[in-house]
Order: structure tokens, then sequence, then C-alpha cells
């Protein structure tokens, strides 16, 4: 407690504040370059605030995998493509009102439904115990992951495969006017294709040829 | 106090922001692959709240295949999208009409 104030709170309010703040800020940036910077602030503050509620592993595997692999290879493909930005903005003026109402709506609706007569209040939720000081989240999802979703597990081990070889085949090209070895060639060859013996007289060495 | 309304809301919040932002970057794919990630991130977090307010584990084992699907998913994404830009030069959605959907 601050000045009255359950820090806990104030973190949550903070954060989430921040978090809506990094948000806005991607979808309406003229940079994919800033989009991107502020997708990564909005990634950190939702791991922040899954820390808040003591669920570190997720939040350090969001930073880790998120932020250190993902958004990376976003921002390696946008400085990779030289785009240019002026036609891909031209129509955020005039959907402007269609995505705000679109957006206000479903806001509006989702509220309602979390709101009303208070479903998902404390009296239905209550709020969760602080975790003992020896618990620790990582041990009890790797136990529970392990133990309870090892398949599911062994298919996720299996897309991320699929992911690379997909992603592989598809960027990868053969360029026509390169130089390639074929090894396969090489063992083959015979001497024949190497080697010609011409059958000739042998010829008598010119006049002024033995000086 | 932080019930789990709270951050419902925000999970609910995020998601319309997103939705919002594909509606106005409609002409952007990098864009909008980044608004999807956004409702990945919505939707983990009410996974993970629910995980926490609930004490059941079962959530964040779901957020945690959730974010490795979306990390391939980002990863094939993004390769298309090269491939794409190496055929066309642009990636503009509405120049790219070949299949005349």
């Amino acid at each position: 407690m601050i000045f009255g104030i359950d820090i806990t709170v104030a973190l949550f309010y903070l954060f989430a504040t921040l978090m809506i703040a990094a948000a806005l800020a991607v979808i309406s940036t003229r940079n994919p370059v800033y989009s991107a910077l502020f997708l990564v602030l909005t990634f950190f503050t939702a791991a922040a605030l899954w820390i808040l509620m003591q669920v570190e592993f997720l939040g350090i595997v969001l930073v880790v995998v998120y932020v250190g692999a993902v958004m990376v290879l976003f921002l390696f493909v946008i400085m990779m493509l030289d785009m240019n930005l002026a036609p891909l903005k031209s129509g955020f003026i005039r959907y402007l009102p269609i995505g705000i109402g679109v957006a206000l709506v479903m806001a509006g609706e989702l509220l309602l439904v979390l709101w009303a007569r208070g479903r998902f209040g404390a009296e239905q939720f209550p709020i969760p115990a602080d975790r003992a000081a020896d618990y620790s989240n990582t041990e009890a999802v790797g136990e529970w992951m392990y133990t309870q979703f090892l398949l599911p597990f062994e298919v996720a081990g299996i897309i991320l495969l699929v992911a690379i070889v997909a992603a592989i085949a598809l960027t990868q090209r053969r360029r026509t006017d390169a130089l390639v070895q074929s090894p396969a060639r090489q063992v083959r060859v015979k001497r024949d294709e190497r080697v010609r013996l011409v059958k000739m007289k042998s010829e008598a060495p010119a006049q002024g040829d033995r000086t | 106090m932080i019930t789990l309304a709270h951050y419902l809301t925000l999970g609910a919040i995020l998601l319309c922001i997103s939705v919002a932002g594909v509606f106005l970057n409609r002409k952007n794919v990098l864009i909008l692959l980044m608004c999807i990630e956004l409702m990945l991130l919505a939707v983990n977090m009410n996974f993970v709240a629910f995980s926490r307010f609930m004490d059941n584990l079962d959530g964040q084992v779901f957020v945690f295949f959730i974010l490795t699907v979306a990390a391939a998913e980002a990863a094939i994404g993004l390769a298309i999208l090269v491939v794409l830009f190496r055929n066309r030069s642009t990636i503009n959605v509405e120049e790219l009409d070949e299949l005349k959907g």
C-alpha cells in the first residue's frame, strides 16, 4: 500500500493504459517499422500484466518468443521489402468512420456481456490468493504439460517443423545464372568424355625449331 | 482490487482495437498480420486471466500452444509475403487480384 492505493492495482492500470495506447499506435502510425516497434511495446506490457498475475512462465515466454523471435522476423521483412508507403495508407481516412464504428459496437457488446449483472465479478470469481513464496509457476506448467498434454506437445513440435520446412521451401529460389557443381556428374564421368586420343603421323620438326 | 472482469475488459478492448486496425490498414498486408498477432494476444490475455482466477493450469498450457501456432503462422505468412513481393513488387492488397476471387 502506497498513499492508500494498492500497488498491484496501480500497476495494473498503468500497464493496461500503456498497452491500449501502444495497440492504438500500432494500427495508426504511418510507418510499418514504428508499428512493429509499438507491437513490441504491447507485448512487453502484456508480459508485465501476466507476471503481475503471477503467471511468470508465460510472461517470459512471450518476451523471448514474441519479442525475441517473431517481431525480429517482422522487422527483418519490413526492412527487406522496399515498399512504396503512399498508396498503402491511402484508404485510412476513408475507412476511419466504419473502422471506429465497428470497433465501438463490438466493444459495447463485449463490455455489456462482461459487466452486466456482475457475471465475472468478485462474487463469481473470487480474487485468487497470492502464491506461496516457494511456488514455481514454471514447474507447475511443465509438470502439467509433460503429463496431461504430452501428445499435443509433440504435435506442436511437428507443427513447428512443418513451418520451418514450408518457410524455407517457399523462400528458396534457384538462380539460373549461378555456376554450380554437380558432384554426381563429376563422379560419374568416364575417361572418354574428357580425353580424346588422336592417331596421327609423327611430324619432323621444322628446320628453324631447334635453336 | 482487480477482478476477472478487468482483465477480460482489457482483452476485449485489445480485440476491438485490432479489428479496427484490420479495417483501417486494409491495404498493407504487413499491418494486417500485426493486427492478427494483436488479436491472438487478446485471446491469450483471456486464457491467462481465466486460468489464474479459476486456478486451473489448462489455460496456461493452451496459451503456450497458441504461441507456438502463432509463431509458425507468422513465419509462413512472412515467407509468403516475401515471395509475393519478389513476384509482384507490391504488398498492396488491392493489386493482388490474380485469382479473381
